[in-house]
Order: C-alpha cells, then structure tokens, then sequence
C-alpha cells in the first residue's frame, strides 16, 4: 500500500472513531441499548403501562398513545371534523362543532388535562382547551369521546387553558389576544388601557357538566399558560402574562422590551365567594354550549347570553402581580404546592417562587407598583430561588415527585433537571429538537408517577426517514427513574403537540367501554330490531331507520325515493360485541362516511341528485361476508309515483 | 342410624344448588375473542357467560346455517327439569327424615339413588341428542356449508363432555357448579347408605 492510501485510511478511521463518539453521547450502543430496547418493548399482545394524551395542536384533536412504547392507540376527535368516525359530518355531532360564529369544522387544540380528586388523576374526563375559537372540551375516558364543548365569550386565543383544580371544582381559560371587551369597533393604536384580557373560570358538576361561572376582567396583557395551586395552596391559580408592554404591532420586538412582565396570583376561591354573594356584573357575551348524550348519542348546542363579569380591583385580597423575568411561557406548581416556577422564555434563569413568601408579602402589604390597580409583589420578597443558567429558553416543567424538577429549553433544545431543595442543575439531556413543552405522567398534580418523561419537540429534521417538506413532530421517552436521565426512544406524534397528560394505564382501562347497550339507545330514529326498521316519507323528507348486523342492513333494498328528495339514513348497529363496528357511506353522498358502534345510532343526508339504482355499503370490514354488505337506492324522477318501498330478502 | 339419615338429607339437599348455579359450561375460544364467549345452561334456561353472549353466538352460528339458541319456552326441558330435580331432591330429603325419625332401611336410601342415577343418564341422552339435532340440522341456505374430508357435512355438535375443535373455534364442554354439587350429594346419599347398612348389620349382629 502506498503512503497515500495509508494517509487515506488513517484519516478514514479518524472519522470512523469521531463518529463513534458522537453516537455514544446521545446512544448508547451494544449491551446498554439492548437494555433500553427491553425497556420500550411491550411484547405482541402485552398493554403499555401508561396512557398519553398528545394534544394535536391544529389538528384540533387528542391522540392516544401508550407508554413506554410509544405506539398510537386512537385520534379522539375533539375540535376538527373527523371522517373517519363522521364526528362533526353526522347529523348528531354537527352541533358538537357549533360557536357563536356558526358552525366551525376546525380547532387548535393545545392542553389536554385530566379529572383530579384530592390533587391526583382520577381518571374521569380529559379536558381540551381550542386557541382559536375560544372553548374548552371535556372527553370521557370511558368512551374516549367528546361529551361536552363551552365557548368562551369575550374571550381571543384561548392558551392558558383548560387546567384543572385539584379537585376538579373549575378548570380556567384564558385570553392571549387581548381585545376589546365588550368588542367594539375601535382603532387598534388605542389599545392601551381598552383592552382586556378575560380569565374565565368553568365550574365541573359531578356528572361533569360544565358552567361558566364567571369571568375575571384582567388587564390587557397576554395571558399565555397556567396553573392551579395545589396542596397547600389550593385555591389559587397562577397565569404567566406577556406583553405587558401592551403593543400591538411587530410584536416580538415589541412585546419584548420590559425586563418583567407578570405572573398573575389569583385567589379563586375569594373570588367564588364573591360572586356567590352577587358579585360581579352581567355584561354580553354569547356563547354557544354543545352537550353529547351517549344515550340518545346526539349532541345539543344551546346558545347563552350574558356572563358575570369581575372587576380584579374590587375583590380585595384576591388578584395580585409578581414579576417575572422577560415575556413568561410556563407557570408550574410542585406537587406540595409550595414552588411556583416561572420560566421567561428570554431569560436564562428560572425564578422559582415561595408560596410562603407570597401570602406574607401579600398579609404585609409589601407592594413595589400597582398596574391598573392591582397590586404589584415585589419579585425579590416572593422568590425562594434562581436556577441560574440552567439552559436557554425555559418552557415547561413537571415534577417527579421525588424532590426533582424537570424543565424544558426550547432555544438550547434539552431537558434539565434540578433539585426542589438545592435549586441545583442535576441533569442534562439533549432533545431532538427544540423541545416545546414536556410530560411526566402526573407530572402536574400531587402524586406524578415519575418514571418516564416524554419530550414533545417542535422540530423533526431528520430523525425518521423524510416524509417531503412537512414532517410529524418528534417526542422522545426518558427513563427518569434513575439519578441520570436515560433517552429511551423516538417516537413521531399526530399534528403538534402543545402539551399531554398522562396516566397510569390501570386507573382507566378496566373502565373503557367496549359497546354500547343497545336496549338504552334512546336516539328518536333507533331501530332496534330489524323488525324496527322502516322508512317515512314526510314531504319531501325521507327517514330510513335501518339497522346493521354482520353482515347485512335492514331494508337493503329501497324504492320509491326521488330527485329532489332530502333522504336521511339513521343507521343503527345491532352488534353487542366489542370491537364490531359497521360503517355505512352512499355514492353521491356529499359528506363523509360514518363509523357507527354497537349499541349506537349515527346518521348522515343524502340528497340524490340523479335518477338511477345507488348503492349503498358498508365501510368497516366487519367479517369475512363484509364485501357482501350492500343495498341498493331506487331513485326515480320528481313526479313519478314509484311507491315507496322497503325489502329484505324478498 | 342417625348419622346415615343426615348424610342422606344433605347429600339430596345439595341438589338443590342446580337452582342457583349452572350444570353444564360450553365455552368457545377463537383468538379473535381474547377473553372468550360461552354459555352456561342451567336448569330453566341458557344463560351467556358474557351479558351478550348468546346473541353473540347465535351471530356466529348464522353463518353456518345452525339454529338459534332456545329460549326457556321453546324447550320442554327448561320447564321439566326443575320440577324433577326439585321433585328428588325433597324425595331425598322426606326419606332422610324418614330414616331419621322411623328408622327405615338404608335401602330407601339406595333405591332413590338408583332413580336419580337412572334420571340423570336419561337426562344426559336427551341433552346429547339435542346437541346432535342442533349441531347437524343445519339451514340449507348457510352461509357456509362445510364438508369433512369425504364430502359430508361437518357436524358442529359441541363435545357432550371435554374438548373439540370446531372450525376456528375450539369449544370446551364440562360440568359446572350446579352438577358438582349434585354429584358430591349423589355421592353422598351412597355414603349414607353404606353406613347405614353397615349400623344395622353391627346393630343386628
Ligand atoms: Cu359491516
């Protein structure tokens, strides 16, 4: 071999050893990957220990997913018209999806969390908040679909929403557009001072149903995310708020010019008090509020008028400023609910606060400023520590029960942990990258289960293969149950991901329904027996209460139908059998399919537009006659007289 | 004489547990029913192992033409049964009491067992060829229609007692509650006839 050749490899090998060293520091390879390989397995057949709700961002949904693998169970349609099932395309779940402005197809769904009772999960509900159209939804985690849907008057960019109190008494939301309240018709420049920016507080009953009790008209700054107290401070809630500069244009020049803004404290429960006093004012607000039976399976919207209306300054004691370096994300409360942890997106610290210190600054009047006449803390008298330059960019933090913090950076793309006690940096693990907001099953209530942390990073690049220029967000799986964090897994996740809830698989999944009992269907078109099924001609309204059963409907054959006519399949599915859906869809029909469960009545409108024999089919491949799961529409001219009429094997 | 009395009134007494639990498991499992679908039969009816299991089976049975599941009022035996199983077991019971206070011969004891023994194979035919009926007599116009290896039809009749394969599904036949009780109770009732013989002869002799 010549000296070049030598050179070559040598240089070769040089590469081949710099690129083992890189591997190794983020994984590590031969025995210790296998052991991380064994500890994302769940085996064919075997269940995840956890559930994870992802919010979908805009996709305006929830998916499932389990822990540790990582593996997508289920899309719970929440905000978004959903083909799949025909959520918000069937007659019944159309109203799930109706505002104060009307029908709306799509949401922004950013935070999802679960029912609590006594700070821990409970396992209940999952609540959503939507950015957008500002509302918050509640799912069951029964049947792992939308029951409930408030909007929120007065109310632009829903963010700092829909968390719950520890004993889901009232999950808020909150407003990060500030505008005008009432809207009005004004110039933008003249915003300082006009606009508002509405907390709105949404009472939970026992069944779940929910109120809105009132709103708390707060400054115009933007209020970006929340938390409530816990433990010992249960009662309160937290909101980080931004742009207290209050501009208005070039906003991330412009709303980023303070050295603080706010963390809002605020005693909720002194307020309750005081609108059950007759508190508060009635002021406008219409609101629409979408309710799902899961008897009847229909949803009801209702439009309301009118909400109590607060003032912060009239309720002494119960609404107060502390600052908070450079334009806030997160507002996190440890499972004691003695810290309070800020993180200033721009700053490189994380101020962590006393809830001690607060009450005594607050009892001793110890105020440096007022805004708008609610009193300003002083940020040094409130502060239990600093977490200097953990990292750049704090976001998000949860808690491990176990005396530790973890805190996402978004600009240095890492999670790092750090000690309650110490305030100390522990730990630090890269994220791949730009990691958003993070998640440790319980992580935000009195008991996390602190085991594995799931990353939620806003960019993908190249970690799986290329998918064309929009790729899927990436999370990753830490175990955390060790002094190190340990980087398990990859995984993609559906839409973006503002944030997740998760809990242990075991608190839910014996309660997961498997069908619904048919004999308490009460929806007004269920046929319930073939014998049941029939069509009515009223007008020009056709109503065909058919039924399904592997693998065939009742009628199949139907004639008598005409141009013109307004024709509504109520399609009922007679299985009591988990897992044993049908799905019904009709050529020319201008909306989606729909996927209807055992025990469950679902309809869509078809309107022929042509005359001719249509056939209709099945679309969920129920059984091996599946394919054999079809009918036939006869649709004759406007004025004919075909009569009316409906068979099965005749 | 005493001690065989009381034997044979519990012995006979177990019987009436047929009343609250089954007699008879047929359960079926297929890998697409993870937890399994079965029924139980009791004395007055089918009873599905699962709320709906038995509309369930019935689903599946369409398909190979077998008929639907009996209702109590379709068959004669839901409504016989129990009056014969009630009928010996309080026969059982006046003949303990008998014993006991009239000191009659542990034959009696013997003799009711004899019937019950007799009953219960008939019993056991019945059910059998009710099982036969049901699991040959299939509707011309199946679904899918089956044949062996030779061309006949495939019989679905469930195993009278044990483990069959059945198409997909492999079908477990066995007693339940109800008719071990009965068996440990017949079983019983012989006990109390040996001891009771054998206090008569030690008596006698
Ligand atoms: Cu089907």
């Amino acid at each position: 071999m010549n000296k070049i050749g030598k050179y070559v490899l040598g240089i070769a090998a040089l590469i081949f050893m710099t690129n083992c060293g890189n591997n190794n520091s983020n994984s590590n390879s031969g025995a210790m990957s296998s052991s991380k390989a064994e500890k994302v397995y769940v085996a064919p057949g075997e269940h995840d220990e956890y559930y994870a709700f992802f919010s979908g961002g805009y996709s305006g949904n929830i998916t499932v997913a389990g822990l540790p693998s990582g593996r997508m169970l289920k899309e719970i349609p929440v905000f978004s018209q959903f083909p799949t099932s025909g959520y918000g395309y069937s007659e019944e779940t159309k109203a799930m999806l109706n505002t104060s402005f009307g029908f709306v197809p799509w949401g922004d769904a950013h935070h999802p969390d679960i029912s609590q009772t006594n700070g821990e999960l409970d396992g209940r509900w999952i609540f959503i908040n939507e950015n957008n159209t500002p509302r918050i939804a509640r799912v069951s985690l029964a049947t792992f679909e939308t029951e409930e849907i408030i909007e929120l008057p007065n109310s632009a960019g829903n963010h700092a929403s829909s968390f719950v109190t520890e004993n889901t008494e009232y999950i808020v939301a909150g407003t990060r557009f500030a505008v005008p309240n009432p809207q009005r018709d004004m110039p933008i420049s003249d915003m300082k001072g006009e606009f508002k920016g509405p907390l709105s507080f949404v009472s939970i009953a026992e069944n779940g149903r929910m109120n809105l009790e009132f709103q708390l008209n707060m400054p115009g700054f933007n209020y970006d995310l929340a938390h409530p107290g816990r433990n010992k401070s249960h009662g309160w809630f937290f909101f980080t708020s931004y742009n207290t500069e209050e501009a208005n244009t070039l906003m991330e020049v412009n709303a980023s010019q303070n050295d603080k803004d706010y963390v809002a404290a605020v005693n909720w429960k002194k307020i309750v008090d005081y609108v059950k006093n007759g508190g508060g004012k009635k002021a406008p607000g219409t609101y629409a509020h979408n309710v799902y039976d899961d008897k009847t399976h229909m949803a009801t919207s209702t439009m309301k008028e009118g909400v109590t209306m607060v003032d912060p300054r009239e309720v002494e004691g119960a609404v107060f400023y502390i600052p908070i370096p450079k334009s806030p994300h997160g507002c996190d409360v440890d499972p004691s609910g003695q810290f309070i942890i800020g993180s200033g997106k721009l700053s490189t610290d994380l101020s962590v606060y006393d809830f001690d210190k607060m009450i005594t600054a607050i009892e001793n009047k110890d105020f440096v400023d007022d805004s708008y006449g609610i009193p300003v803390l002083s940020y040094e008298n409130t502060l239990a520590g600093v977490v200097t330059q953990p990292g750049l960019g704090p976001l998000h933090t949860e808690f491990d029960g176990q005396g530790n913090a973890y805190t996402t950076f978004f600009i240095s793309s890492e999670v790092v942990k750090w000690s309650l006690e110490t305030f100390e940096v522990l730990d630090r693990q890269p994220t791949f990258y730009s990691v958003g907001h993070l998640m440790i099953p319980g992580g935000n209530s009195r008991k996390p289960f602190g085991k594995y942390l799931v990353a939620m990073n806003k960019i993908t690049k190249d970690r799986y293969l290329p998918t064309g220029p929009e790729l899927e967000h990436s999370a990753q799986l830490y175990d955390i149950s060790g002094d190190k964090m340990e980087l398990l897994s990859d995984f993609p996740t559906h839409g973006e991901p503002h944030y997740a809830a998760g809990i242990r698989a075991d608190v839910i999944k014996d309660k997961s329904k498997k069908y619904y009992e048919l004999s308490e269907n009460e929806h007004p078109y269920a046929a319930k027996s073939e014998a049941e099924a029939k069509v009515t001609r009223n007008g020009n309204e056709v109503h065909i209460n058919m039924t399904t059963i592997r693998s065939h409907f009742a009628p199949d054959n139907i004639e008598g139908i005409k141009v013109g006519d307004k024709v509504y399949f109520h399609i009922t599915n007679l299985e009591q059998d988990f897992d044993v859906p049908h799905g019904f869809s009709i050529i020319g029909a201008n909306t989606s399919e729909i996927l209807v469960m055992p025990g469950q009545t679902k309809s869509i409108v078809w309107e022929p537009k042509r005359e001719g024999v249509w056939p209709f089919y099945c679309t969920d491949f129920c059984s091996a006659l599946h394919q054999e799961m079809q009918g036939y529409v006869r649709v004759s001219g406007k004025n004919s007289n075909v009569p009316l009429k409906y068979t099965l094997d005749e | 004489m005493k001690s065989a009395s009381i034997i044979m009134i519990v012995g006979s007494a177990l019987l009436l547990g047929l009343f609250i639990f089954p007699l008879w498991s047929i359960s079926l499992e297929a890998p697409q029913y993870p937890s399994g679908i079965g029924m139980n039969i009791h004395l007055d009816g089918l009873q599905g192992k699962e709320k709906h299991d038995l509309q369930n089976i019935d689903g599946l049975n369409h398909y190979i033409g077998m008929r639907k599941l009996p209702k109590p009022e379709e068959m004669w035996e839901f409504s016989v049964f129990p009056k014969v199983v009630g009928g010996m077991a309080l026969l059982g019971i006046f003949i303990g009491l008998l014993g006991l206070f009239k000191g009659i011969s542990p034959n009696w004891f013997l003799t009711w067992l004899i019937i019950m023994c007799v009953l219960g194979i008939l019993g056991m035919y019945d059910f059998n060829a009710w099982m036969v009926d049901y699991g040959t007599n299939l509707d011309p116009k199946a679904i899918m229609k089956m044949t062996d290896a030779d061309g006949n039809p495939l019989s679905y009749k469930p195993p009278l007692f044990g483990t069959k394969h059945i198409l997909n599904f492999v079908a477990h036949s066995y007693p339940h509650t109800g008719a071990y009780m009965m068996g440990f109770g017949m079983f019983l009732t012989f006990i109390a006839y040996i001891v009771g013989n054998k206090k008569r002869k030690t008596n006698q002799a």
